[in-house]
Parts: C-alpha cells; sequence; structure tokens
C-alpha cells in the first residue's frame, strides 16, 4: 500500500530538525510524528506551538530539542501565532526587508489545542486562507495535565474526567471530526495521517508544504502513558487504529477526497481495544455497538471517495 | 442549616487541599460542577469528576475557561449551587464572566489554584500574583469576595464558607488556593453533615406576578428565583432595572451599580475573617494570607525567641479587605510588615488603610518557592 507513495525510506530526508535529548516518555508515537515531519520540512520552517505535552517535552532548557524557530504563547491561540507570523513573513518580503523565499509557517497543537479550546483561533485562520500548514497531534485526551478528556477522546475510553464505573462508561460522546471541520472551510489541502504509515505521513507532509493557502493535517498520536498501552506496541496500535477504522487514513486535496491507506474489510475492533488500559471495561456489546459506527462511518468515506466536496 | 448528608464524607482523612476543596464543595451542596484541565488544579476536577455523580451531581468538561465560567451561570439560575476551578492562565479567561456573574447577582465559586505568572508562567510552583485580578480582573466597578486557605482542613471549611456567602450576597465568591496549599497533604476532619452550617438560597416570597429579581431584600440582596417556577424575570448582562429589564440611563447605572458595591462595602464587617497570633503586646505585626499566613508563624517564632514582640494578622478573606480591624492596629503597632508571593499586591490595601500613620514595608517574592522565615526576620529586625 505504501508503493501508492513517492517516498521511500532511502529518499527519507537526513536533516533532522526536531532533536534527541526532549523529555517525551518512553514509546511516544506524537514526538515520533513531529521528528518525521519536520525532517520532511526542512530548515525553511517556524513553528507556534500551543500548550500541551510537546511544548513541556521539547523546549525547556538544557533539553531543547527543536533546531529551527519556535515559539509557544498559550494553549488557545497557535493558529492565530502562526497566522501572525505568515502575515509578518508576507509583509517582510513585500517591503524587501527579507529576501523572497518559501517559508513553511506551522502551527502546531494537540487535540485540545485544537478541537477544543484552539477551534476558534483554527476556524479564524482556515478561513482567511493564510499560508500555512496546520498540524494537530491527537493523543485522544489531555496527556499534559494527567490525562483527561477532550472533545478527541473516542466513545467509551476512560480517562480521568471521564471515569468508567458503576454509572458511566467513560467518555459517553463521540470524537469530534476536526478534519471535517476543516474540510469544511474549502481549503486547498486537508489529510489525517499516523507516523505507523511513515511514507503515507511523508508524503503528505510535503503536499501540505506545497500547496498555496492553509493546509490541515490531523496526526494520530498514540500516548502509552495515557491509554495504558505497553509502549512498544505504540507503531502497532496505529496500524490497528487504521485497520480497525478507529483512525482511518485520507486526504482531501481540492476537494477531493481519497482514502490513502484502503481497508477492504476492517478487521474487529477488539484487536485495537485490548491492548489498551482505557477501554479495558469494555463489555461485548459497547464494542459491537461501537464497531457498527466506525463501519459506517468509514461507509461514508468510501461513497465519497473521488467526489468533489 | 445542616448538610445533605449524602455528600458529606464523615471522617478522618489524609487528603491534599485540591481534594478537600472538592469535598468542602460537595458538602455545601454544589450539584453541578463544570471545568477545563490546568496545572495545578486539576485534581480538583478530577475528583469532581468521579464524586459528583454518585451524590446526584453533574460533572461537564467543558471545551475552554470561557465555557466553564459562563454555563456554572446557567446552572445557578437553574437552582444549583455551583463551582468552576482553574489557575492563573485560565482565570485570565474566565474574567469576562466574573463580571458578568457580580453584574447579574449570581451565586457562584471560583477556585483559583495560584502559580508562578503571567502568562504561562510556572505552572507547577506556586505564587499569590492573582490578588488583584481577583479583585479587579474584570472591566467596570465591582465587587466580590476573595478567601485565602492555608491548609488542606482550611480547604474544606472555607469552600463551605465560600459557598454560604455566595448564596448569602449573590455574588461570585473566589477561592484563591496556591500551588502549595493545592498540592499539601494533611489531615482534613470532615463533621457530621449536621454539624456543616449550609446557607440555601434566599427564596422570593409574595405573589409571583409582584417579583422584582433585582430589588434590594435583606442587606440589600435581591431573593433569587430559580427558573421554571412561574417567575418572570429577564437576567442581563446590561445594566437593568429592578425587573431586570435593560434601561440604559445613568440614574439606572448608578441605583444598580452603587447597590452591588454597597451590599459587599456596608456589610463588609459580616463578611470579614481574620486570624491572629501574639497580636497583644506585639510592636511589629506581620501581615500574611494563604500559605504565606504558614510560613510566617516560623519567623514569629524566631522573633519571640530573641524577644522581639511581633504578631500576625492574617485576613482568611482578603476580599474585602478586614479594614477596621487593621485601622485599629495601625493606633498602637510601630511597623506592619507584608509577606506575600508577588512584588507587592494587597501590601497596596495596607498601606492605603494604614494610612502613613506606621511604616508599612513589603517583602516581596515572585513565586516558584516560599519565603524564607530568617528572611523575613531580617526585614522584622530592620522595621524596628
Amino acid at each position: 500500500m505504501e508503493g501508492m507513495n513517492v517516498f521511500a525510506a532511502r529518499l527519507f530526508p537526513k536533516d533532522n530538525r526536531f532533536v534527541s535529548g526532549h523529555r517525551a516518555c518512553q514509546g511516544c508515537a506524537e514526538v515520533l510524528a513531529v521528528r518525521l515531519i519536520h525532517q520532511i520540512l526542512g530548515r525553511n520552517t517556524m513553528v507556534a506551538s500551543a500548550t500541551g505535552c510537546m511544548e513541556i517535552i521539547s523546549s525547556s532548557y538544557p533539553d531543547t530539542a527543536w533546531s529551527i524557530p519556535w515559539i509557544h504563547v498559550a494553549f488557545e491561540n497557535a493558529a492565530a501565532v502562526a497566522s501572525g507570523i505568515e502575515a509578518g513573513l508576507q509583509i517582510l518580503m513585500k517591503k524587501g526587508r527579507m529576501p523572497k523565499r518559501k517559508i513553511n509557517v506551522v502551527g502546531m497543537a494537540g487535540d485540545g489545542g485544537t478541537a477544543d479550546i484552539g477551534i476558534q483561533a483554527l476556524s479564524g485562520a482556515l478561513e482567511r486562507g493564510h499560508d500555512m500548514i496546520y498540524i494537530c497531534y491527537d493523543n485522544e485526551a489531555y496527556m499534559n495535565t494527567g490525562v483527561q478528556r477532550s472533545s478527541s477522546t473516542p466513545y467509551g475510553a476512560s480517562t480521568t474526567t471521564s471515569p468508567a464505573g458503576k454509572i458511566s462508561i467513560g467518555q459517553q460522546t463521540w470524537k469530534k471530526n476536526v478534519t471535517m471541520i476543516a474540510a469544511a472551510h474549502n481549503i486547498p489541502y486537508v489529510a489525517t495521517a499516523s507516523p505507523s504509515y511513515p511514507f503515507d505521513l511523508a508524503e503528505k507532509v510535503r503536499k501540505a508544504a506545497k500547496v498555496k493557502g492553509p493546509a490541515y493535517l490531523h496526526v494520530y498520536s498514540a500516548c502509552p502513558t495515557g491509554w495504558r498501552l505497553d509502549p512498544k506496541l505504540a507503531i502497532t496500535i496505529g496500524r490497528l487504529a487504521v485497520q480497525t477504522g478507529a483512525f482511518p487514513l485520507y486526504e482531501i486535496e481540492n476537494g477531493k477526497l481519497k482514502i490513502s491507506v484502503k481497508t477492504p474489510k476492517l478487521r474487529p475492533l477488539q484487536d485495537y481495544t485490548k491492548p489498551q488500559g482505557r477501554f479495558r471495561h469494555l463489555d461485548d456489546a459497547t464494542i459491537a455497538e461501537i464497531e457498527k459506527r466506525l463501519f459506517e462511518e468509514y461507509q461514508k468515506l468510501e461513497r465519497r471517495e473521488g467526489l468533489i466536496f | 442549616m445542616g448538610a445533605d448528608p449524602q455528600g458529606v464524607l464523615t471522617g478522618v482523612h489524609f487528603l491534599d487541599g485540591d481534594h478537600a476543596c472538592c469535598e468542602g464543595a460537595i458538602a455545601a451542596g454544589c450539584r453541578a460542577a463544570f471545568g477545563y484541565p490546568i496545572t495545578p488544579s486539576t485534581e480538583i476536577v478530577e475528583r469532581i469528576a468521579l464524586r459528583l455523580p454518585l451524590v446526584g451531581g453533574v460533572f461537564v468538561q467543558m471545551e475552554d475557561e470561557i465555557a466553564s465560567s459562563i454555563a456554572i451561570q446557567g446552572a445557578a439560575w437553574g437552582g444549583k449551587k455551583v463551582i468552576t476551578v482553574t489557575s492563573g492562565p485560565g482565570m485570565s479567561l474566565m474574567m469576562e464572566h466574573v463580571g458578568l456573574a457580580a453584574m447579574t447577582e449570581t451565586p457562584c465559586v471560583f477556585v483559583n489554584v495560584q502559580r508562578g505568572g503571567p502568562s504561562t508562567g510556572l505552572p507547577t510552583l506556586p505564587a499569590q500574583g492573582d490578588m488583584m485580578q481577583a479583585r479587579w480582573g474584570s472591566h467596570g466597578d465591582y465587587e466580590i469576595i476573595a478567601i485565602s486557605p492555608n491548609s488542606p482542613q482550611e480547604c474544606f471549611d472555607l469552600t463551605v464558607h465560600a459557598f454560604n456567602l455566595s448564596e448569602r450576597y449573590r455574588v461570585p465568591v473566589l477561592i484563591m488556593m496556591d500551588e502549595s496549599v493545592g498540592h499539601m497533604t494533611e489531615r482534613v476532619t470532615i463533621p457530621h453533615a449536621e454539624q456543616i452550617e449550609v446557607e440555601s438560597r434566599r427564596l422570593p416570597e409574595g405573589p409571583k406576578e409582584e417579583y422584582l429579581p433585582f430589588a434590594p431584600g435583606e442587606n440589600l440582596v435581591p431573593p433569587m428565583a430559580p427558573v421554571g417556577e412561574g417567575y418572570r424575570f429577564h437576567v442581563t448582562g446590561l445594566t437593568h432595572n429592578e425587573k431586570g429589564y435593560p434601561v440604559m440611563s445613568p440614574d439606572v447605572q448608578d441605583h444598580l451599580v452603587r447597590r452591588l458595591l454597597d451590599k459587599i462595602r456596608l456589610n463588609a464587617e459580616d463578611i470579614a475573617m481574620v486570624e491572629e497570633d501574639q497580636i497583644q503586646d506585639a510592636d511589629v505585626v506581620l501581615v500574611a494570607y494563604g500559605i504565606t499566613s504558614r510560613v510566617v508563624l516560623r519567623t514569629l517564632h524566631l522573633a519571640r525567641e530573641k524577644g522581639l514582640k511581633v504578631g500576625v494578622f492574617r485576613p482568611v478573606v482578603v476580599w474585602p479587605f478586614p479594614e477596621k480591624r487593621l485601622r485599629e492596629l495601625a493606633e498602637r503597632v510601630k511597623a506592619f510588615v507584608v509577606v506575600e508571593l508577588n512584588y507587592g499586591q494587597v501590601v497596596l490595601e495596607v498601606e492605603r488603610i494604614v494610612g502613613g500613620r506606621v511604616p508599612t514595608v513589603l517583602v516581596p517574592h515572585g513565586g516558584g518557592a516560599l519565603h524564607n522565615p530568617e528572611d523575613i526576620l531580617r526585614v522584622v529586625e530592620e522595621a524596628w
């Protein structure tokens, strides 16, 4: 399936802008995604980061992992900060104060900083059409403060503010579909990606950087600590997420949807939920209910494939 | 009136301040909470999420602090006792709605577990830098009540008290904890439900059609009807008359805003809560609140060992400031030494009240750690 993409291991850039020495947990797939993305984006990149795990683990002295311009402002405004950077660069280039060249302006945030507190800033930036890439690293909860639910937490997952017990099955709402919300802004490029499919991820980052105008990437980021998952399974779980339909990979390029990793027959959801402590309390009936919903969602994607919307 | 026994975990516990605050809220009868995770207050939200549904309450995690601070007010108008918890950056986002709660006289409790600032600052370390924000953070003229507990036991007791004050005066009450108090674990004794004094909302009497939701009642506070019981009223952040309808006139503005201020200012002595230590013969008085009021006890001890007549004055309720008592002290002591985990906030109020009669010295600290009691002692010795 990766054969469809132009990337292969030997073509992966060696220039690493997100260097080792950070404080991420063992098995953190989010930090892997950040590194892969910045290997593709290269040195002509500026990053505006929201509050979150990635801010804490990558910026503190003396463990700073960034070797490109990077700024953290607050929790709700990564997209607004990136908008400002992009507008500022445009003016400087227009006035001839700096040479005209392609600079990747990136706004990055977690699922809380994107789907909850940051969605207003995100929508504003996409609507105004800034030439920037917004990347949501989705680990499906507020991990930095110790695993609280977000609107991106999947149905049934137990977190500290959606605890499973006698009177609750855990998270009682379905995962917010921020990718489709971004697509509804009619921006040139929207995609979901996962570090478990590195070549697909790399190709999507390359496209996102190439388009003129806003691009939105929603990147699956397994969190062994928050999901109560064996750290060595962080990559495997990302593949299972795609194969069970829990996190399908697709892109919408100029309004045209394409499923990037096709899964003609979804695997049983048990394969995905079993290794994760956050789903351990779910009974078969609930899993079947979630499975049905994921199947319907996947069918919707299949029906939309190739259509312009 | 005693507390609803269903929510009261009577017994001796080993709790941190955050968890004790949660238990205080539930004991006070809080059955609706809205929140958003932020260090160092997240533990309150986590415990509320676990505990409230078990006592028939509801906890909703909102999409941000803006939403949390307004959702509590919706629930309050629905008849519930409500709380939201946060820390500095979240408090900044909530500020618009603190003003709204003051304007609409909505009883609600905000908890700010203070951390170093400004901005993201020191998320995991203590400070007391939000004291002036608590008082003045929203626009316009208004008064709130701010309480500063210094131990997990007080986080329980004063949270109950905060709900009582909030109901009595129909005003937002801010519980100004800090990271040290929030994360400090100590013995917390939760009494029997009937021993916990709980005030309930004062409901209107008389015919429903004559109800004026913003007409001054006892202590200038109007009784409050829950929505859906046949009372007709209108709630707005616009300047409003006694019926609650917007009226844009200087007279109505003066009538309304003056009452909002007076219901706190004229009742300041009823609201005041002070703790004093060895103040009777003191020449120099240490003024401190929250966690700092425990640090200065060591200074007091060291000073007394040296034969220095030092006392401690602690405003437990910081806003409105216990002005009368401090003014009395200013008549007879030689100096005030204000110790706070900021670069000078409450000291401004002390200076105003003392009015230059005796020297007022500040011992500032930027936060991130607590004062060294010996450093404070050196300032005390110089004050002589």
